[in-house]
């Protein structure tokens, strides 16, 4: 708990003054006249590309046939480990459905995991669904600190893990040292009921999962893209302003700025 | 009383032309989005698929309006020569990928579920691409140009809250940028993009 606590100060103070610095380079607009929406400075875009380029190669020779291969397997075998890792991750949202205020969703979530991993079998089976508690959004630490007012700080992309930035990668962090129960079962405390090759385990099919839902979107995107990284980067940053925000409709998430001077009729 | 009866006659057939013009724009997009999906399920070889697809976004979607959105700040540095090259070449390149986003999907379901006016010259409009067993169900919602209300516009696509023009324009943006702003470098990477 000390750890958690130390970790969200120095995250308070050090995404802050980040936001202080990005602004004086005049470079990065925060909080512009873009309907909120930040534009955040890719600070190192060359090592970046090549880290892209390495993942790229990694896909390509991994990830994607393991994702065709889980594609081979049942719908219903693919639903229950979908359901099961939508569960597991429960672990993780309902401590940041707290910290965001979201006290509705954390019960309710709450409940999805007791009933999930009990009656649903290990969440297998959603149950909750059938009781009317329906799914809801994955929160993260990340998120929270977005929530909380933090800035994103640099894009940039880790090997393996993809596209990130100093407020996500750092709400990662978090995970590690005590906020995601599961890593804390798996890895943190030596249980006898669970082995790190659980939590290893869970993370890849996680991955892989993913990957698998969205084989044709990436083909795609990646056939159609003429440059793919920057396809990637503004992606991934839509992805996060909208999951900050915790907003679903549209016309909440699209600025009209540039839209409003093109008049074509 | 001729003349009135003539008269009336004259009011009832432009208002009713009017109403006759005036397009919803759920109905454009339940419109295209069923011949799209007929023509993906024909047994018509792809090429021709192709060519129907693209009649169907040079009908409906504002090209020249999203070619130009794409540029974003670089908009308004390019003198006429400039613009006027980048629109054909724009215009190629957003039907060679239109159509071959589209032509993978066989029988692809979307419903129209509302529509909400933003102003005068916007309405949203959100729709669901229906599961299958290999995807989950997707929700698109599409930016209609309403300036002109007899003939809305497709300007966006925003798929699970992403919008694909917004993605474009960074593209594009990128390129420019780590080419010193030269818009030319934008030009040749859309040129190889056609003829690949």
């Amino acid at each position: 708990m000390y750890k958690l606590l130390s970790v969200i100060t120095i995250l308070y103070f050090s995404l802050f003054s980040a936001q202080v610095i990005a602004g004086d380079d005049g470079k990065l607009k925060v909080n512009g006249n873009n309907n909120g929406y930040i534009e955040v400075k890719d600070c190192f875009e060359k090592v970046n590309r090549g880290i892209f380029s390495f993942n790229q190669v990694l896909d390509k020779a991994i990830f994607k046939p393991l994702a065709k291969g889980y594609r081979m397997f049942p719908q219903p075998i693919r639903s229950g480990t979908s359901n099961a890792l939508t569960n597991i991750g429960n672990v993780v949202t309902i401590p940041n459905n707290l910290l965001q205020g979201q006290f509705k969703d954390a019960g309710i979530n709450s409940a999805r995991l007791v009933i999930n991993s009990t009656l649903g079998i290990g969440g297998i089976f959603d149950v909750a669904s059938y009781y009317g508690l329906k799914k809801r959004d994955k929160e993260d630490y990340g998120q929270t600190f977005g929530v909380w007012g933090a800035g994103p700080g640099c894009y940039f992309v880790l090997p393996i893990l993809g596209p990130t930035t100093v407020r996500d990668s750092l709400g990662s962090i978090v995970n590690i040292v005590g906020g995601d129960a599961w890593y804390n079962v798996t890895i943190a405390n030596d249980t006898q009921y669970f082995s790190e090759f659980d939590y290893y385990a869970s993370r890849v099919l996680d991955g892989i999962d993913f990957r698998a839902k969205n084989l044709e979107s990436f083909d795609s995107l990646e056939k159609n893209s003429v440059d793919l990284y920057a396809s990637v980067r503004s992606l991934y940053l839509q992805d996060r302003y909208r999951k900050i925000r915790n907003i679903d409709k549209t016309t909440e998430t699209l600025s009209d700025d540039d839209w409003e001077e093109l008049d074509t009729q | 009383m001729k003349l009135f009866r003539n008269f009336v006659f004259f009011l009832f057939l432009f208002n009713f032309n009017n109403i006759s013009l005036a397009k919803d724009p759920s109905a454009l997009i339940n419109e295209i989005v069923d011949e799209a999906a007929s023509i993906l399920s024909s047994e018509d070889p792809v090429e021709s698929k192709i060519i129907k697809l693209n009649a169907i976004a040079e009908r409906s979607v504002d090209i020249d309006g999203i070619g130009m959105y794409t540029l974003g700040k670089f908009r308004k540095t390019v003198d006429e020569e400039q613009k006027s090259k980048y629109q054909k070449l724009f215009k190629s390149y957003f039907l060679k990928s239109f159509s071959s986003r589209l032509v993978d999907y066989t029988n692809p379901r979307i419903n129209v579920i509302s529509q909400k006016k933003i102003n005068e010259k916007y309405t949203i409009v959100n729709s669901i691409l229906e599961a299958t067993s290999k995807r989950p169900q997707v929700k698109i919602d599409w930016r209609i140009y309403t300036k002109n209300p007899d003939r809305p516009l497709i300007r966006d696509l925003i798929v699970e809250g992403l919008s694909l023009a917004r993605t474009q324009k960074e593209e594009f943006n990128s390129i420019i940028q780590n080419n010193d702003g030269d818009i030319n470098a934008l030009f040749k990477t859309l040129e190889e993009f056609l003829i690949k």
